[in-house]
């Protein structure tokens, strides 16, 4: 959705949590009814029709949820994103396997870690002419990081020696924070124009993979005399430049840009996002021929678009992973053997064939498949459905007294429907009796979870920002988070990762945390999400990977 | 005269009591609005004082009231979390619906009202029955199975409108929306006239005017139809500002970037002063309807016309 609430955001909350709604549940079964009316009627539709979206020579259409911010350093809703990858050429790119390529950046390179030097590729434009130097990813950079502009993507900087300075902490028993005495980071230096040196606060190893987010995008000097004229007509330096400005709710119009000089130049002369509010309508308008590109059709349609579309359906892996997460601080959750059970039976795969329409999949680790480092089966005997031996270790364990309540947000109604589910397992088969759900408003569910007012079992959603084991195990196994588990073995061993050798060499360590992380089992994985996506005929050379539709390389026939 | 003035003055206490009512009932929304548009990102404190600061969230209800008002009555209506001015957004949306629901005004007041005089005239006949049948099924079947349907058998299997968008402007993208939109109230109008026109049809005036030798046309027209559009008229007057009010399900069915959406979005994103200028501006709409419809009754029949 996410979202209706689809939605818009300073909002994060698009690809976090998923913005469905009560309008959204009627139209899932409205869908259906209409679909089953109009085969009936018709005896079967046709295939999307040639052609669609206006006229204009070259030019093709996606379908897109209304963005919140264009500025790349405030948004993080991927539907910005989606427009953000085909305006700016970010330092590094992560390649369909996963792996960091470099993009604006000539290299990426550092010798403990901590001091990173960052190349940039010379000769590159911004689409007013300016030159993308050194110091355009320092100006934007600084611009995410200065407290007071309060953008979205400020913490993507925090580990950027400085950024104290600029984010200074309220004062004890005040809840204003002073203004920051400086507005750049020290631990940015401008070497030369093509040369930029970053200062960690520690040593990163996963440094060089988060240069891919679109929050470390260059700005061009243009854009800080008027920021909020920026953020509806961003200039940036990829293949393609905005075309006038964002109509919102309607569109926003892009076409090549002629002075690129980067390694991807446009294949087609323009793209036209076309903003739905819903999902549905959106695959309709693709049937009808009226959008060529949709990255997210709705699941109750999958079916049927998959037999409509053939080759033209595609199904992209993504990082977005759900969890059952136990609240460890709740003494009748202490035991790691009580958790183990739980895990153990839970039918991931028939919750995901009932729920999901079997398009997710069921997880034995707590990265995605897609993470290098990732390791089929890495939770062992505690992730497979197996009712004796989870009965057995919850005996052991102590079992469980008292009311188990089960917490998710009304989000979205599936979750409802998967947390059903789950409460009739661990009914049927461990007999735990007293199972109630607490459906906490979406607005309050994090904090609900932040500030440890779950006393059961709860949904827990992660939606990836880089392939990194790190961006995984360390926001959600790490200090302060939501289970109140705390494993000094767990610490250690990141911290090592961390500032491990290089990226190679970090991944042993981190898949050596994601054991004990298992073993003790304060949160347990249940399934990997999705993305089904579809196109027109008009269009080929679609190449949708978990990191971005990569709109550049679509031709138009 | 006098009589439009004391209504438009009436209006002025309604209007100060629904926007300090719907700002109460936003600002008593449960959660954070901030921390919800945060999602599962971090979010230190000093970036949630700056934020709430900005949107005016940490002062009392009366006070953040208050500034609204202040500030509405000199045009500025405040911003949007995303930055966008309040006022610019209406101004987009507000032409989107009102597009939509004269659309699908005019497709109920003339289908509804020719159907209710063809069923009224013929009481018991095929046309009858058929009007009575439809009616009740369009009454009972959702408005969004009726527009997922129209959708795809009107605008993608049989191609006869565009099936979504405002791409082709007024009133082509409109006439599907405004059918599924107006549907419901298309039947409700088509039943009153034709009751009401089968009671009038038998009044003691009409057989007067017959047995004067009028022809049929103006027997019906001039005079039976004619007292039978009063409670017709009221209805259509009321409903016009359901009409605006009414076009969330089916804005969000055909895509049309209107005043349902947007309150939709607001709601429950918390964002007080969007919902409060929408409803605020809804609101004297039914005022002013209500107030036309008054007027008409007038037109209808002199002897409820006032000084």
């Amino acid at each position: 959705m996410s979202r209706l609430v689809s939605l818009f955001t300073l909002s994060g909350n698009t690809p976090r949590e998923e913005h469905v709604t009560v309008l959204t549940r009627i139209r899932g079964f409205a869908v259906l009814l209409a679909t089953a009316l109009a085969v009936s009627a018709c005896g079967g539709s046709e295939p999307p029709a040639a052609g669609g979206g206006q006229p204009g020579a070259k030019e093709f259409s996606v379908a897109l949820t209304e963005p919140d911010h264009l500025t790349p350093g405030n948004t993080s809703s991927s539907y910005s994103i989606t427009v953000l990858q085909a305006l700016f050429d970010l330092p590094v790119v992560i390649d369909a396997k996963g792996q960091p390529q470099m993009r604006a950046a000539e290299s990426v390179t550092s010798e403990d870690q901590k001091v990173w030097t960052i190349k940039i590729k010379p000769g590159q434009k911004f689409h007013n002419g300016e030159p993308v130097t050194a110091e355009s990813f320092a100006d934007a950079w600084n611009a995410a990081a200065y407290g007071p502009n309060a953008w979205t993507n400020n913490y993507y900087f925090e580990n950027i020696e400085g950024y104290d300075k600029l984010n200074p902490e309220a004062p004890e028993g005040s809840e204003e924070a002073p203004k920051p005495t400086v507005d750049k980071l020290s631990g940015l230096k401008v070497v030369d124009p093509n040369t930029l040196q970053v200062t960690l606060t520690g040593p990163f190893s996963q440094f060089p993979i988060t240069l891919a987010y679109t929050g470390f995008a260059p700005m061009p000097k243009a854009a800080f005399a008027d920021l909020a004229a920026y953020d509806i007509k961003p200039i940036g330096n990829g293949p393609f430049a905005l075309d006038g400005t964002w109509v919102r709710n309607r569109q926003i119009k892009v076409k090549k840009f002629e002075g690129y000089a980067g390694p991807r130049p446009a294949k087609s002369g323009s793209i036209n996002f076309k903003i739905y509010e819903s999902r549905d309508t959106a695959y309709v308008d693709l049937r009808a021929g009226k959008v060529d590109l949709i990255q997210t059709i709705p699941p109750a349609s999958a079916p049927e678009a998959k037999k409509l579309l053939g080759d033209r359906f595609v199904a992209t892996p993504s990082g977005t992973m759900d969890y059952l997460g136990f609240p460890v601080f709740d003494k009748r959750f202490a035991s790691a053997d009580l958790r183990r059970a739980i895990s153990m039976a839970i039918d991931r795969q028939a919750i995901v064939d009932a729920v999901f329409n079997g398009a997710f999949k069921p997880m034995s680790s707590l990265v995605a498949p897609l993470v290098p480092g990732y390791r089929e089966g890495a939770c062992g005997e505690a992730c497979v459905y197996d009712v004796a031996k989870a009965k057995a270790l919850f005996d052991k364990a102590g079992g469980f007294s008292g009311t188990m309540n089960l917490y998710f947000s009304n989000a979205d109604p599936s979750y409802e429907q998967w947390m059903t589910a789950v409460a009739n397992q661990l009914k049927d088969n461990l007999g735990i009796a007293d199972i109630q759900f607490r459906k906490v408003p979406a607005a309050d569910y994090l904090s609900t979870l932040r500030e440890h007012k779950q006393d059961g079992p709860y949904r827990n959603n992660w939606v990836m920002d880089y392939p990194s084991p790190q961006n995984y195990l360390q926001p959600m196994w790490g200090e302060g988070n939501r289970m109140g588990w705390e494993s000094k073995e767990f610490n250690d061993l990141i911290a090592q990762a961390n500032s491990a050798a290089g990226m190679e060499a970090s991944i042993p360590l981190y898949q050596q945390a994601e054991d004990v992380a298992l073993r003790e089992m304060p949160m347990a994985p249940l399934w990997n999400w999705q993305d089904q996506g579809g196109y027109s005929d008009k269009i080929t050379g679609v190449q949708i990977d978990a990191y971005s539709p990569n709109l550049d390389l679509i031709t138009v026939k | 005269m006098r009589y439009t003035i004391q209504r438009l003055l009436q209006a002025v206490p309604v209007f100060f009591a629904t926007t300090f009512l719907i700002y109460a009932m936003v600002f008593a929304l449960p959660g954070d609005p901030i921390v919800a548009l945060a999602g599962d990102k971090p979010l230190s404190p000093e970036l949630l004082h700056t934020l709430r600061e900005r949107y005016h969230l940490n002062d009392p209800l009366l006070v953040q009231y208050g500034r609204y008002m202040l500030n509405a009555v000199q045009g500025d209506l405040g911003q949007t979390f995303t930055g966008q001015p309040v006022s610019e957004l209406l101004q987009g949306r507000w032409a989107v619906t009102a597009q939509l629901a004269v659309t699908a005004w005019i497709f109920e007041l003339v289908v509804g009202i020719g159907l209710g005089v063809i069923a009224g005239l013929r009481r018991g006949g095929i046309a009858d029955t058929a009007v009575l049948a439809g009616t009740t099924f369009v009454i009972a079947v959702p408005v969004f199975v009726v527009g997922y349907t129209a959708q795809i058998l009107l605008g993608l299997n049989l191609a006869l409108f565009p099936t979504a968008g405002v791409d082709e402007g007024w009133p082509v993208s409109y006439l599907l929306p405004g059918m599924v939109l107006g549907s419901f109230g298309l039947a409700y109008v088509a039943r009153l006239t034709r009751t009401s026109l089968i009671e009038n049809v038998r009044a003691d005036y009409v057989r007067t005017a017959r047995a004067k030798g009028l022809r049929r046309r103006r027997v019906i027209g001039r005079h039976a139809l004619r007292n039978s559009l009063i409670p017709v008229v009221t209805f259509l007057g009321v409903d016009f500002g359901n009409l605006m009010a009414g076009a969330i399900v089916t804005e969000g069915i055909f895509n049309l970037p209107g005043i349902g959406q947007q309150v939709f979005q607001s709601i429950q994103l918390q964002e007080g002063p969007v919902v409060v200028g929408i409803v605020t501006m809804l609101v004297m709409i039914f005022i002013v309807v209500n107030l036309l419809v008054d007027l008409l009754y007038g037109v209808l029949d002199p002897r409820i016309r006032r000084a």
